[in-house]
């Protein structure tokens, strides 16, 4: 239990203390802490989208009434837009590739897909996923066939866009959760595919 | 790794992500973490330690709740009962940071990293 008797140091000391004798001990490596709080920010902030991927692809009402209202449809998953932007989720299809930018600024959906990437506020990004989607997604290694339509979408402060990945084949036996854990934040925004 | 951040024990956050409010809260965030993908504790235990020092502060009350703080704690508890890293040796190495010269002046609301001085 917390022993009052001793004077600790600060805080900031005390853990820079911990993590060089940690490293120094071979119990931790170096760049291990770096990789989590990175790991943290890629898969717990989009936790809330892939709930809702993962409801979409078990509930087949769900996704019949995800692409009228997300906004209400999250709601049912006791997720809080918290704001008063309307969420509007487009469904990929084999016709239809989706794909997610912000022309203006970096108007994204937050209450679902946590804080974005770096590259998505990037003006080569904004740019080019309108001049020309299909070699931009080339690029992020993912090659759309020539018979899909890619449709993109242009968030904007009124309206945010989140897309619903296909389910990946080989998925037919995955609980709720699991199917959770195999979304990801990038096809969630369409620059990537499951 | 998500097991600890979905409970009553998650950490605060913003827009889905964890909130740090100072570098070192993400320093020991990520020390826990990475402890436990190594193997060397599961989020149970760390659990039982952290349930234990925030319990122990709502009896006591001291101060206010700072969470890390709490976190920090059971962390530092759990590793010295595993004999990984005893306090004394814990102490030691953090008075001997906190004595550093030239400049380190105890201020640790900047961004900094290990680039001390070195006589």
């Amino acid at each position: 239990m917390t022993d009052s008797s001793r004077a600790p140091a600060e805080p900031a000391i005390r853990a820079e203390a911990l993590e060089a004798l940690l490293i120094e001990r071979g119990l931790l490596k170096a760049e291990a802490v770096d990789d989590v709080i990175e790991q943290y920010n890629e898969r717990i902030g989009p936790m809330n989208g892939a709930r809702v991927v993962a409801r979409a692809w078990i509930d087949p009402a769900y996704r019949a009434r995800l692409p009228g209202d997300g906004t209400a449809a999250i709601a049912e998953l006791g997720i809080d837009g918290a704001q008063t932007e309307k969420l509007v989720v487009v469904p990929n299809t084999e016709s239809v590739h989706n794909l997610v930018v912000c022309t203006l600024c970096s108007c994204y959906p937050w209450a679902v897909l946590g804080l974005p990437p770096r590259w998505y506020k990037d003006p080569a990004y904004r740019s080019r996923a309108v001049r020309e989607p299909r070699a931009l997604l080339r690029e992020f290694g993912l090659e759309v066939p020539d018979r899909a339509e890619i449709r993109v979408w242009d968030s904007s402060a009124e309206v945010r866009y989140m897309v619903l990945p296909r389910r990946p084949p080989g998925t037919e036996n995955l609980d709720e959760a699991a199917l959770a854990n195999v979304v990801t934040r990038e096809a969630m925004i369409g620059v990537a595919v499951l | 790794m998500s097991e600890l951040l979905s409970g009553t024990l998650a950490p605060p956050m913003v827009n889905g992500e964890a909130v740090f409010e100072a570098p070192w809260q993400g320093r020991v965030f990520g020390m826990a973490h990475a402890l436990a993908d190594a193997g060397l504790f599961t989020w149970d235990e760390f659990r039982v330690h952290l349930i234990e020092e925030i319990g122990h502060w709502d009896r006591v009350g001291e101060g206010e709740y700072a969470y890390y703080q709490h976190f920090q704690r059971a962390l530092e508890r759990l590793l010295a009962s595993r004999g990984l890293v005893a306090t004394e040796a814990l102490e030691l190495r953090a008075t001997q940071l906190g004595e550093r010269p030239d400049g380190h002046d105890h201020d640790h609301d900047h961004d900094h990293h290990h680039g001390h001085h070195h006589r």
